[in-house]
């Protein structure tokens, strides 16, 4: 059954996941933003009692219900996807990945469930206070359940707090808070809770900039602007640093995907950020890749050095000082790696035999060597790089890596701006008469979209060929079913995605046009 | 005197009186709710999402056994460019 792993299968999951994972994104961030959006809204209301300012929230609770209930239990076919097509990473992974899954599952019903259920029923219903406390619980509780994914997913990126016992061929969680706190996870969670903030004001932003373009519902658009605007250039800026932040840790931790989103494949001293570039192949090959080379750039000498390592002389690692290793920065070749992860698989395939033939003095010393740190930390660390063929597959796709991230950095300026402008127009009172901004804040909606999925694009895409970075390929996590099967729900999955975002665009539109009751 | 109801019947009244009084756009959105929890639990877990460790081994000591066998056998190594 092991013998053979048919490559189309593998490619077929990694598509199926991503399908899923794309679609889910389109309607976690607009559930993250706007229900903090709709707290403020909520709490102005019932600081001033402007009954405008409830009619403002309820109308905009009417776009979150919409776009909550479609979006709701599409992470849970990312659960059904672990346990079908990627078994022996789910088996593997152990509590690590499962505790903070169930964390969130029980939070998510629990908290926003019973609340967001308050916030609908209950204007007329319960009091004020108790109304406004529950939006704001619908909110953290939103961003909470966020949290537990993203240590999940961070742990992926970087695994910490863990130690894998032969017995159960898992991993077993042995600090919670390093695995918690893992510097990824704490990056991960501020970047993407930031960038829904964003997204959800952008939302906002440019339906008001409909209502105006229409000169309908005017004193209730620019109310809207006001909080959109405020809340989203607080966001975007938000976004920017958190954002550095990341990109600095992923330069420590993973430093291959960082190379790879920098198009750099020697590393060097005071080197430039490429502000914009275009890439083209040459003749050389890395592995299966051409080696890129820009075409075209606009760079600012010495600044990445100055991100990453705080002055201009620091040195930024490239691709090429991973492959072939770095003595002076004691970075261990890949090839040394391979070897290091083979002997962890030699130990592992003993105590495999050991167990066979019942050799329990053999298992026991065997079980004391996965105990050991230096065991751990100087071999099983690279037990993934048993499974690879030769140094340079370690290099993801440089210009996927490369064109998501400038593209999403290019985004995220571009949305500063947008807030800037929007409250400048607003302030000065000249909102209504610019049509081509408001046109500009209408067309930008979706936007924020595609920078958050070129996010997860680099997140993942940048990890490659890991699933479990180090410890873990893509094509050893995936399991033995047929690729006939897989291709079959991918299609139902494409079809049940989309026919839900149709629905979701056609009742939010129609909502819009009817706008708030009066 | 005053009949207070209990915080069950309250609670009752409270989702009761909600759904009673739902908006049309509230309507149709449980509609499409009911058919995608329909579609996703009763159709593609049943027959398609089936746990392939649970489905295909009785226990744990076999399913880590087949994890084993599957994380130390090298001929399925097929990383590749992506």
């Amino acid at each position: 059954m092991i013998d053979n792993i048919d490559l189309s299968l593998v490619d077929w999951s990694r598509a199926q996941f991503a399908l899923t994972a794309v679609y889910h994104w389109l309607f976690v961030p607009l559930t993250l933003g706007l229900s903090f959006i709709l707290a403020i809204m909520e709490t102005i209301y019932v600081k001033t009692g402007k009954e405008e300012w409830r009619r403002i929230t309820r109308f905009w609770m009417t776009l979150f219900g919409i776009n909550f209930a479609i979006g709701i239990a599409t992470g849970i076919i990312l659960e059904f996807e672990f346990g079908t097509n990627w078994s022996n990473y789910s088996w593997f992974v152990g509590d690590i990945f499962g505790a903070p899954l169930a964390v969130e599952g029980i939070l998510a019903f629990f908290l926003e469930s019973t609340f967001v259920a308050v916030m609908f029923f209950g204007w007329n219903k319960v009091n004020k206070k108790f109304h406004l406390v529950s939006t704001w619980l619908v909110a953290i509780g939103a961003s909470l359940s966020a949290l537990w994914i993203l240590v999940a997913n961070a742990w992926m990126q970087h695994p910490v707090g863990m130690i894998f016992n032969p017995e159960t061929a898992r991993n077993e969680m042995v600090n919670f808070w390093a695995v918690l706190f893992n510097q990824i996870a704490v990056d991960k969670f501020l970047h993407t809770i930031s960038s829904g903030f964003l997204l959800a004001s952008m939302f906002v932003l440019g339906i008001s900039a409909w209502y105006l373009i229409r000169k309908r519902e005017e004193q209730m658009a620019k109310k809207s602007i006001l909080i959109a605007g405020v809340f989203g250039l607080l966001s975007s800026l938000m976004v920017a640093y958190t954002g550095d932040e990341s990109a600095r840790t992923v330069s420590k931790v993973q430093p291959v995907k960082f190379a790879s989103m920098e198009a750099l494949y020697e590393g060097k001293n005071n080197a430039g950020l490429i502000a914009f570039g275009v890439l083209k192949n040459t003749d050389i090959k890395i592995g299966n890749q051409n080696v890129k080379k820009f075409a075209l750039k606009i760079q600012i000498p010495g600044l990445l050095s100055v991100l990453t390592g705080g002055d201009r002389d620091s040195y930024v690692q490239g691709l090429s000082d991973h492959i072939s290793g770095n003595e002076k920065l004691e970075i261990v070749p890949t090839g040394e790696k391979m070897l290091r992860g083979k002997y962890a698989m030699t130990v592992l395939e003993s105590y495999k035999k050991a167990r066979v033939i019942n050799d329990t003095a053999l298992i026991a010393s065997i079980k004391k060597v996965f105990k050991d740190n230096e065991f751990q930390n100087g071999y099983f660390k690279y037990f993934g790089y048993a499974s690879i063929d030769k140094p340079e597959d370690v290099i993801p796709n440089v210009t996927v890596s490369f064109y998501s991230f400038h593209l999403m950095v290019v985004l995220g300026f571009l949305f500063i701006l947008i807030f800037s402008v929007a409250l400048y127009l607003l302030f000065k009172g000249t909102i209504s008469d610019n049509k081509w901004f408001l046109w500009i804040a209408l067309l930008s909606i979706p936007l924020p979209y595609i920078a958050g999925e070129l996010g997860w694009l680099l997140t993942e895409i940048g990890r490659q060929p890991w699933i479990i970075q180090d410890m873990m390929t893509v094509s050893k996590a995936v399991s033995q079913i047929s690729t006939g099967s897989v291709i079959t729900t991918f299609i139902l999955f494409a079809v049940l995605f989309t026919t839900l975002l149709i629905s979701e665009v056609s009742i939010m539109v129609k909502q819009i046009k009817t706008g708030p009751k009066h | 005197m005053k009949h207070t109801p209990s915080l069950l019947n309250r609670l009752f009244h409270f989702y009761y009186d909600g759904f009673r009084n739902m908006p049309g756009w509230g309507r149709k959105v449980w509609v499409i709710i009911i058919i995608k929890l329909f579609i996703m639990f009763a159709i593609l877990r049943i027959f398609f999402f089936q746990d392939f460790l649970y489905k295909n081994w009785p226990n744990d000591k076999e399913r880590s056994e087949h994890v084993l066998d599957h994380l130390t056998n090298s001929s399925d190594k097929h990383d590749r460019q992506h």
